[in-house]
């Protein structure tokens, strides 16, 4: 009977438990998430000075001189400009070759689609990083080493299977009624991927976008390996060189930092609505 | 100018299948309609004839040319899709201007067709707005609008009431028999629904499991059905059907006694009799003509009254009462006269009409 009632009037806990809980410990993750992120920004604003007697002082916004001198007296721009084109050009390839192979794989019936499905699936669970070494001798064979298109082809083979498996698994929500009323106004394959289909898959194209944005943007390893040459290096490599040259100056340093990472944020941020809004589109008819 | 025929078409996917010989004539300017219970195949056949599937077999022959490897753009046909199938990222204009730009025309005759189609369907106040900001019966007549503006000369219409609520679809109904007559052009319309079928057809096909049961006017299905199939699909209430052992030309029904029948035509033994719920009525109290038969409810709809009652065999019959109140209570004995006349003789086993 005491049971009953207890269940009957959950107390304070119970009824604002739940949610109040939740919310701190979401209020925390966020502070512990952005903590970091606020000490780069604002770092990037102090001298080294400052940095080590005040750490968590708020810095004087004013005082840019750190980010000058990151885009005057480094490569910085250089780097960014690297990793740009190659994270662009990544996007741009991958995005397009996916999604091709996407709608080939969802509309059209052949032979051996669902095991081609499940071969780029495959690809999403073999490490990449384990074939580096005959990727380097491929790519010294085909002559692309330290050059820009070694980066972008294993980019865009990395990012192939999620895009093919988020790309496949949208379109196949799509009506196919819509294909066959383009079909009987006159529309050759090719126009109806990209009047119609296309502009309907953007949703799902920025859900994979993003996804692989992020690991291209931010990815250390294959540029350690396949570029050599200074003026190729992308924004992590090339951060790296500084450390070693300004391990005096986290100043600059970070300021850096917070110009590598802005790029990415505000793609990020500008995205957002429309990523949001994809994830959820399958969901409510 | 548009004359369609098909000839022993066949369709199956993979093992199943779905269109088992088909031989159709279909002539310029005629609006028909394909009837029949939902998966026998209707959708299926207007997207043969549209090119959008391959026949497995036999002919599709539009103006006396094979259409065999044209594709659908090419056969001047315009669809109108049951989920409508409107680009969703384009508006009004762009969508009804998407396929008549495509077929070359100049931008200035693009735009004076669909000022036109935009007149004719009244969609003028609505060609800047995306088909989500419509409602249904609003982007029925874009879908109907998309087709028009192509000028075909053959329009194929996939159950394109369907979405719609009751009072808009009878509105619907008779602006596409409006638009018939306005543009002339051969139409095909597909429907389960046998009023629409009744109401626009010049000539009505029941299909049913991939097989045309009957083709002919409204009128001819309704008062000369070939078989018990199409004589139940057209007509409501359904006719229903009597299940009768023949003696003479007393028509026996298990536990329900007989009656006589002295017009009926040449049978076999084994009969069914279909009869309408207007061919049927109840006997004045005291009769003993008629089959007997277990009074189960009424329906009272104004105009009209309906009696169902059971056989002694089990049938369920259906038959017009009296609008005035009915005395009889749920299990009563009552007896049902039949109008001789109005009677339809069915082979049993076969389903067939004896009057062929
Ligand atoms: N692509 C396909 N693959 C396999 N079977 C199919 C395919 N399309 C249709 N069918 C089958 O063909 C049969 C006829 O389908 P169809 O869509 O023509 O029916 P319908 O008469 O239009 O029915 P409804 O009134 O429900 O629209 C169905 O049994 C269906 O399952
Ligand atoms: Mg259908």
């Amino acid at each position: 009977m005491s049971m009953q009632s207890t269940y009957d009037k959950p107390g304070l806990l119970g009824t604002y438990g739940r949610d109040g809980l939740m919310q701190i410990i979401l209020i925390a993750n966020t502070v512990l998430m952005l903590f970091p992120i606020a000490i780069m920004i604002m770092s990037g604003f102090k001298s080294n000075i400052e940095i080590f007697q005040q750490p968590f002082a708020i810095p004087d916004f004013t005082n840019v001189a750190n980010f000058v001198s990151m885009a005057t007296e480094t490569e910085f721009l250089r780097y960014l400009m690297n990793s740009f084109v190659v994270t662009g050009a990544s996007i741009f390839l991958l995005l397009t070759l996916g999604t091709m192979a996407a709608y080939a794989i969802a509309r059209y019936e052949f032979w051996g689609s669902s095991f081609l499905l499940l071969f780029f699936m495959a690809g999403l669970m073999v490490p990449l990083k384990l074939a580096i070494i005959p990727l380097f001798i491929l790519f010294r064979d085909m002559g692309i080493l330290n050059t820009h298109w070694a980066l972008i082809a294993v980019y865009t083979a990395m990012g192939l299977p999620s895009t093919v498996f988020i790309m496949t698994g949208f379109i196949r929500t799509l009506p196919r009624e819509l294909e066959d009323a383009a079909r009987m106004d006159g529309a050759s394959e090719a126009r109806i991927m990209f009047s119609v289909m296309i502009p309907l898959c953007r949703p799902a194209m920025v859900i994979a976008g993003i996804y692989n944005l992020v690991p291209i943007w931010n990815d250390f390893f294959f540029p350690l390996v396949f570029i050599q040459n200074d003026a190729l290096k992308t924004l992590p490599q090339g951060m790296t060189s500084f450390i070693g040259e300004y391990s005096t100056d986290w100043g600059v340093m970070f300021a850096g930092l917070t110009l590598a990472a802005a790029p990415i944020t505000l793609v990020y941020i500008i995205l957002s609505k429309q990523f949001i809004n994809g994830m959820t589109a399958g969901a409510v008819k | 100018m548009a004359q369609l025929s098909l000839r022993g078409v066949r369709k199956n996917f993979k093992n199943t299948e779905v269109l088992r010989g088909i031989d159709l004539e279909i002539h310029d300017r005629e609006l028909v309609v394909f009837v029949g219970p939902s998966g026998c195949g209707k959708s299926t056949l207007l997207r043969l004839i549209a090119g959008l599937d391959t026949i497995t077999e036999g002919e599709f022959i539009l103006n006396g040319k094979s259409m065999l490897n044209v594709p659908p753009s090419k056969r001047d046909i315009a669809m109108v899709f049951q989920s409508y199938a409107l680009y969703p990222h384009m508006n009004v204009y762009d969508n009804m201007a998407f396929g008549a730009k495509l077929m070359g025309l100049s931008k200035d005759e693009v735009q004076k067709r669909i000022a036109e189609t935009a007149e004719t369907l009244q969609l003028q106040a609505l060609l800047e707005r995306k088909p989500r900001e419509l409602s249904g019966g609003q982007r029925q007549r874009v879908a109907i609008g998309r087709a028009l503006v192509r000028k075909p000369a053959v329009f194929l219409l996939d159950e394109p009431l369907s979405n719609l609520d009751a009072a808009l679809r009878s509105e619907v109904r008779l602006e596409i028999a409006k638009l018939h007559n306005n543009i002339g052009g051969t139409m095909i319309y597909v429907t389960h629904d046998q009023v629409e079928a009744m109401t626009l057809a010049d000539r009505i096909v029941v299909l049913r499991d991939g097989v045309i049961e009957q083709v002919g006017t409204p009128r001819e299905l309704y008062e000369t059905p070939a078989n018990a199939f199409v004589g139940t699909f057209i007509g409501s209430p359904r006719m229903s059907l009597l299940k009768t052992t023949r003696e003479g030309n007393r028509f026996g029904v298990e536990g329900s006694g007989s009656v006589l029948l002295p017009d009926a035509p040449e049978t076999g033994a084994e009969v069914t009799l279909g009869i309408r719920p207007d061919a049927m009525s109840l006997a004045p109290e005291g009769s003993e003509e008629g089959f007997e038969a277990e009074f189960e409810y009424a329906e009272y709809l104004g105009n009209d009254a309906y009696v169902y009652a059971r056989l002694g065999n089990g049938t369920r019959v259906s038959l017009q009462g009296d609008t005035k109140l009915s005395p009889h209570r749920p299990g009563d004995k009552v007896r049902l006269l039949v109008d001789p006349a109005e009677i339809h003789y069915f082979d049993s086993e076969t389903g067939r009409s004896f009057r062929q």
